[in-house]
C-alpha cells in the first residue's frame, strides 16, 4: 500500500513537472541579423607564446568581435525578449558550458538565464584564469590548471559580461545573462528563432558587442510565426 | 691549527678558481653586435677579480701559517698614512647605435609582449590607453577611426627584426613593472609603468630566441614570454609585407 502511494505521488509529481516544462505552444519569432556598411576585418591571433595552443591551428584563429557570413549576415547577436514576458520564477536545471580550448572561448557568446548554472571547463594543456568583468553582478576570477574539474558559477542579475583570460590577453568572450527564457544567439547565417511565445506584445532586443543594441516591438497572437529582422550599421574601425 | 686553516684556505681558493678557469658555467652564445664587449668586460672582470681573490687567499693563508699559532700578545698595527680616496668619473659615450635604427615599440602587459611597427607610412599613430582592447588585438590603444597614422601600424606578438640592423626599441608597460630579457642579446631592461624607455641593439645572427619577463609581475609571470626572430633583410621585408596586408 505504502509502495503504491509513493508511486502515485511520483507519477503525480512527474506529470506536474511535465506540464510545467512542456512547450506551451504559441507563437514564434524568427529573423535574420544583417549589417550595412563595411565591417572591420577580423585580425589573426598570434599565440606563439603558448605553443600547446598554437599547434592546434593550421591557419591562425581570427578575432571574433565582428563575425560575418555571406549575404552580410552577422553572427553572435543576442536576441531576447526584453519586455513583455513575465520574469522567470526559476532557472532551468540544465547547466550551460563555456569551454576553453585552443586558448579560445567556445562559444564566443554564451547566453543563459539568471541563476542558471554555468560550468567553465578547461580542455587545454595549459592553465587559464577566467575573468568575467562583471559590473552589476559580483566580479570574480579563477585559475584553472589543466585537468581540474569544471568551475561552477551563477549570476543573479541580468548583464552582458565581457570575459577575458588573465593569462592569455587575446582570449575574449561574452556572457549574456538574461532574465527571460526567450533568447537566442544568431548563428553563422545570422538567423535566430524564439519559439513558444504566448500571445502578447513584446519588446525584442538585439545586442551586438561592437555595434550596440536595437529594439523592435512584436505582437504575437495565437500560433503564428512572425518575422523580425535587425540591421546594424557596421564601421570599418 | 694555524697550518691546517692555511691548507683549508688554499684548497678553497684553488678549488673555486678551477670551474671559472675552465668556463664550466659560461654564458650562452652571443648573437648581438655589442655582446662581445659585455663578454670581454666579464672576462676581464673575472680575470682581475679572480687573480686578486686567489692572491689575497694565498697571502692570507701565508700569514695564517706564519703567525696563526703565536700568542705573544703583540698588538696589530696598521699601515701608516691614510690613503685618500680618489674618485675618477668616467663617462662612457655610446653613440654609434643612433645611425638610422629601425624603430619598434614594445608593450609589456600581464602576461605578454606585443610589438608595433610603423607600417608603410613610417609613422606611429598616437596611443590612447582608454582604447586598449585585447580581445580585438588592440594592445596599444590605437584609434584607427580617428588617427590616420595608426591604420597601417603593424602589431605582432613576436619581435621580428632584420640581422645586422640597429634596432631602437621603445619600451612601455601597460600595467605593472616587467622586464625584457634576451640572454643571447646580453640585454636585460626593466619596463617601468609611466616611462618610455629607449633601448638600442643590433643582432648579428639569424635565429629564434626567447624573450622572457624577469621581473615578477603577477600570477602569469611564469608564462610571460615572446620570441625574438632575427631574419635576413629579405626575409624581414617579406614578413613585413605579409603583415601589412
Amino acid at each position: 500500500m505504502q509502495l503504491l502511494k509513493s508511486c502515485t505521488a511520483t507519477v503525480t509529481a512527474l506529470t506536474f513537472a511535465a506540464i510545467l516544462t512542456a512547450a506551451p505552444g504559441g507563437g514564434t519569432v524568427t529573423g535574420k541579423v544583417t549589417y550595412t556598411g563595411t565591417p572591420a576585418k577580423p585580425k589573426p591571433i598570434d599565440m606563439a607564446k603558448e605553443p600547446s595552443c598554437a599547434k592546434q591551428y593550421t591557419t591562425p584563429l581570427m578575432t571574433e568581435n565582428v563575425v560575418t557570413g555571406s549575404g552580410n549576415t552577422l553572427e553572435y547577436v543576442v536576441v531576447y525578449i526584453s519586455a513583455g514576458a513575465p520574469d522567470e520564477s526559476s532557472a532551468p536545471s540544465t547547466a550551460v558550458t563555456f569551454d576553453q580550448k585552443g586558448c579560445h572561448y567556445t562559444p564566443h557568446v554564451l547566453a543563459f538565464q539568471v541563476n542558471q548554472d554555468l560550468k567553465v571547463t578547461n580542455s587545454d594543456q595549459t592553465s587559464h584564469n577566467i575573468h568575467p568583468l562583471a559590473k552589476i553582478n559580483r566580479e570574480w576570477n579563477k585559475s584553472q590548471p589543466p585537468g581540474t574539474p569544471p568551475i561552477s558559477e551563477k549570476y543573479d542579475k541580468p548583464e552582458f559580461i565581457s570575459v577575458k583570460c588573465n593569462i592569455h590577453p587575446w582570449m575574449h568572450g561574452w556572457f549574456a545573462v538574461v532574465k527571460t527564457s526567450h533568447y537566442a544567439v544568431s548563428d553563422g547565417s545570422g538567423e535566430f528563432k524564439l519559439p513558444n511565445l504566448p500571445p502578447g506584445k513584446y519588446t525584442l532586443t538585439a545586442w551586438h558587442e561592437s555595434y550596440g543594441t536595437q529594439t523592435q516591438e512584436v505582437t504575437i497572437s495565437g500560433n503564428e510565426t512572425k518575422s523580425a529582422n535587425f540591421v546594424f550599421t557596421a564601421k570599418p574601425y | 691549527m694555524g697550518k691546517l686553516l692555511a691548507v683549508v684556505l688554499l684548497v678553497i681558493a684553488i678549488g673555486s678558481a678551477i670551474p671559472i678557469l675552465m668556463h664550466t658555467w659560461w654564458m650562452p652564445e652571443d648573437i648581438s653586435s655589442h655582446g662581445y664587449m659585455i663578454d670581454k668586460q666579464m672576462s676581464e672582470t673575472m680575470a682581475e677579480s679572480g687573480i686578486a681573490f686567489v692572491a689575497a687567499q694565498l697571502v692570507l693563508a701565508g700569514f695564517v701559517a706564519m703567525f696563526g699559532d703565536k700568542k705573544n700578545g703583540r698588538k696589530a698595527t696598521h699601515l701608516p698614512g691614510g690613503a685618500k680616496a680618489v674618485v675618477i668619473a668616467a663617462i662612457a659615450l655610446v653613440g654609434t647605435e643612433v645611425l638610422a635604427p629601425l624603430p619598434i615599440q614594445v608593450q609589456a602587459e600581464q602576461f605578454g609582449f606585443y610589438f608595433r611597427y610603423a607600417g608603410p607610412d613610417g609613422k606611429f599613430g598616437p596611443l590612447h590607453p582608454d582604447k586598449i582592447d585585447e580581445g580585438n588585438q588592440n594592445f596599444f590603444g590605437l584609434d584607427p577611426a580617428n588617427d590616420v597614422e595608426s591604420r597601417d601600424d603593424i602589431i605582432a606578438a613576436s619581435l621580428v627584426i632584420p640581422v645586422n640592423k640597429p634596432i631602437s626599441l621603445m619600451m612601455h608597460a601597460k600595467d605593472v613593472g616587467h622586464s625584457f630579457y634576451v640572454r643571447e642579446l646580453r640585454i636585460q631592461q626593466d619596463f617601468v609603468p609611466g616611462l618610455d624607455i629607449p633601448m638600442h641593439f643590433t643582432a648579428t645572427k639569424v635565429g629564434k630566441y626567447e624573450i622572457v619577463c624577469t621581473q615578477l609581475c603577477g600570477l602569469g609571470h611564469y608564462n610571460m614570454r615572446a620570441y625574438l626572430e632575427v631574419k635576413s633583410q629579405e626575409d624581414f621585408d617579406q614578413w613585413l609585407k605579409q603583415q601589412s596586408q
